[in-house]
């Protein structure tokens, strides 16, 4: 590894906890990231001459409150004092603990303040994403604004006007009691859960780098799980992400389009993350305390351990789909336990299952792709074509229009044979 | 004599490594594998997942079963190898090898009292 992508995985892994830190020390969200830069910015001239310090975030820690100490006192003989000086008499007894052990005893309460800020429920999901991004993970806004696919400029204003609000919402820096911190935790979750879903729906000619957003995810999925390490949802979270992820090289073919699960060349699932997954949700599991995270990861695992479609075990995902409209209501999960309905006890149930959905998802893609397939083993033909019209109106990715005019095609191959023996 | 080199390191700082960062140390620990493969004097190499899905099982009376790894410190036990070696200096030998493709962390060289191979059927 050469020196600079080294001091990258460095810098990258002390970032939670040194701005964390920083944060605690200046109760600002600028402040703490511009001594952050600061000290990033030392680090690569020193390290590479004298070294790696022993705890880089320890290092990051002492040397970005220094300098931005440094930058107040400059700032205090150009302007008279706030007169808010809390940051100031804030500063002075930092200055004094400067021998304070950095040994890990505020490393939680750090790491999850920043968490909690960046899920503040005064900000919308994409700003959340959006900051935490930028400020937990320390993408840069070009990187950040790539992986969404919109200018630098829009991403840009999205992060300063979500640190703007928290500013405004003034937000308490102290951590969190045990009801509210329950609460907040859901909504990191909820929070790496979406980072990841943004990466996972990238379709092929953007999966490259929009796939760095599960990664993220992951690698944050399991700090959260170091703070919580008993908590089975975040757990289950966990798992949930490496088995959907363990099937990424699987997803796309050469020529960017989907292939779904069934058509999946299950040679190519990452073991490695599969096991990691299986592993989660079985430690989860013994806590018997069930939560949609684990039950959508139970669902993925029962996939990941068939080696041939035919082997799924679909009357248990039935099983758990129907636990998850328990704890969980919404006609997307009803829609995709059709599907494990349908391979149990065939497409006509599957469809009188779905058939009440329709009023609520009349706008959403997989439904009119689900319903067409069911139409089309069910032999109505005609039917199956509207719906899969439908889908393709609807379609958010290139590739999955493309997935459903296979099905076309194929239904106008059938029809044509048909009209050819009939002689219509 | 047989010896353990215990492979320890900031697990957060590993789990920062690019797929590409993490396949190239992965390439360079193979050829000092290899190296020891070839002599005859490499046993069995383990990477262990994260402690995100490890248990730990205290033996109190009943036994109580922990998420997580058995210690919380920053440097965690993330793989081992199992290599014959003359005496320490060539187990500290090996253990600098490796050190130089894998920089950062420790190793903890230990003889081996007992071993048992074992035999796995899958």
């Amino acid at each position: 590894m050469t020196d600079t992508a080294w001091i990258d995985a460095a810098l990258t892994s002390a970032r939670p906890q040194a701005v964390g830190a920083l944060l605690r020390y200046f109760r600002n969200l600028d402040t703490a990231e511009e001594a952050f830069q600061n000290a990033s910015l030392r680090a690569l001239k020193s390290w590479p001459q004298n070294g790696p310090p022993r705890d880089p975030a320890a290092w990051l820690i002492m040397v970005g409150r220094n300098a931005a100490i440094d930058e107040v006192r400059r700032e205090r003989f150009k302007a008279p004092l706030p007169e808010d000086d809390q940051a100031i008499s804030d500063l002075d007894d930092a200055e004094e603990q400067l021998a304070e052990r950095l040994d890990g005893s505020h490393y939680r309460d750090d790491i999850l303040r920043l968490l909690f800020i960046c899920c503040h429920p005064e900000l919308p999901a994409t700003q959340q994403i959006a900051l935490a991004l930028r400020i937990v993970s320390g993408l840069t806004v070009k990187q950040i604004a790539r992986a969404f696919l919109v200018s630098e400029a829009a991403m840009e204003q999205r992060i300063t006007r979500a640190k703007a609000r928290i500013a405004e919402a003034n937000v308490p820096f102290e951590t969190p009691g045990a009801v509210e911190r329950g609460e907040r935790l859901a909504a990191v979750a909820a929070m790496i859960y979406l980072i990841f879903n943004e990466g996972y729906s990238a379709s092929g000619d953007t999966a490259g780098v929009r796939g760095a957003l599960c990664e993220e995810a992951i690698r944050l999925a399991r700090l959260l799980l170091r703070l919580f390490p008993g908590e089975p949802e975040i757990m289950g979270l966990a798992a949930l992400l490496l088995l959907q992820h363990a099937r990424t090289a699987a997803r796309f073919d050469a020529t960017g389009e989907l292939i779904l699960l069934e058509d999946q060349d299950r040679t190519l699932w990452n073991q490695t993350m599969i096991t990691e997954g299986l592993a989660l949700i079985d430690k989860a599991m013994r806590h018997q305390r069930s939560g949609p995270y684990q039950i959508q990861a139970a669902i993925a695992a029962l996939h990941a351990r068939a080696e041939k479609p035919e082997d799924t075990d679909w009357r248990q995902i039935d099983l758990l789909y129907g636990a998850l409209e328990v704890v969980q209501p919404s006609p997307v999960v009803t829609l995709n336990r059709a599907v494990a309905v349908s391979k149990v006890r065939g497409a006509e149930a599957a469809l009188e299952m779905i058939e009440p959905l329709a009023p609520r998802l009349a706008n959403y893609f997989h439904f009119f792709g689900v319903r067409g397939a069911f139409l089309m083993q069910l032999g109505r033909n005609d039917e199956a074509r509207v719906a899969f019209d439908r889908a393709i109106a609807l379609a958010n990715t290139s590739a999955e229009a493309a997935h459903i005019r296979k099905h076309l095609d194929r239904l106008m191959r059938d029809s044509a044979l048909t009209s050819a023996k009939t002689g219509k | 004599m047989l010896y353990a080199i215990l492979c320890y390191h900031d697990e957060d700082f590993v789990g920062s490594w690019s797929k590409e960062q993490d396949a190239a140390v992965i390439k360079k620990l193979r050829v000092v594998q290899d190296n020891l493969a070839k002599q005859g004097r490499l046993g069995p190499v383990a990477r262990l997942l994260p402690t995100t899905a490890a248990a730990t099982l205290r033996k109190e009376d009943p036994p109580l079963v922990i998420d997580g790894p058995y210690a919380e410190t920053k440097e965690q036990l993330l793989g081992f190898y199992l290599v014959d070696c003359k005496n320490l200096d060539e187990a500290l030998d090996v253990a600098r090898d490796l050190g130089a493709a894998n920089p950062g962390g420790a190793y903890e060289v230990r003889p081996v009292g007992t071993f048992m191979p074992g035999g796995l059927s899958k």
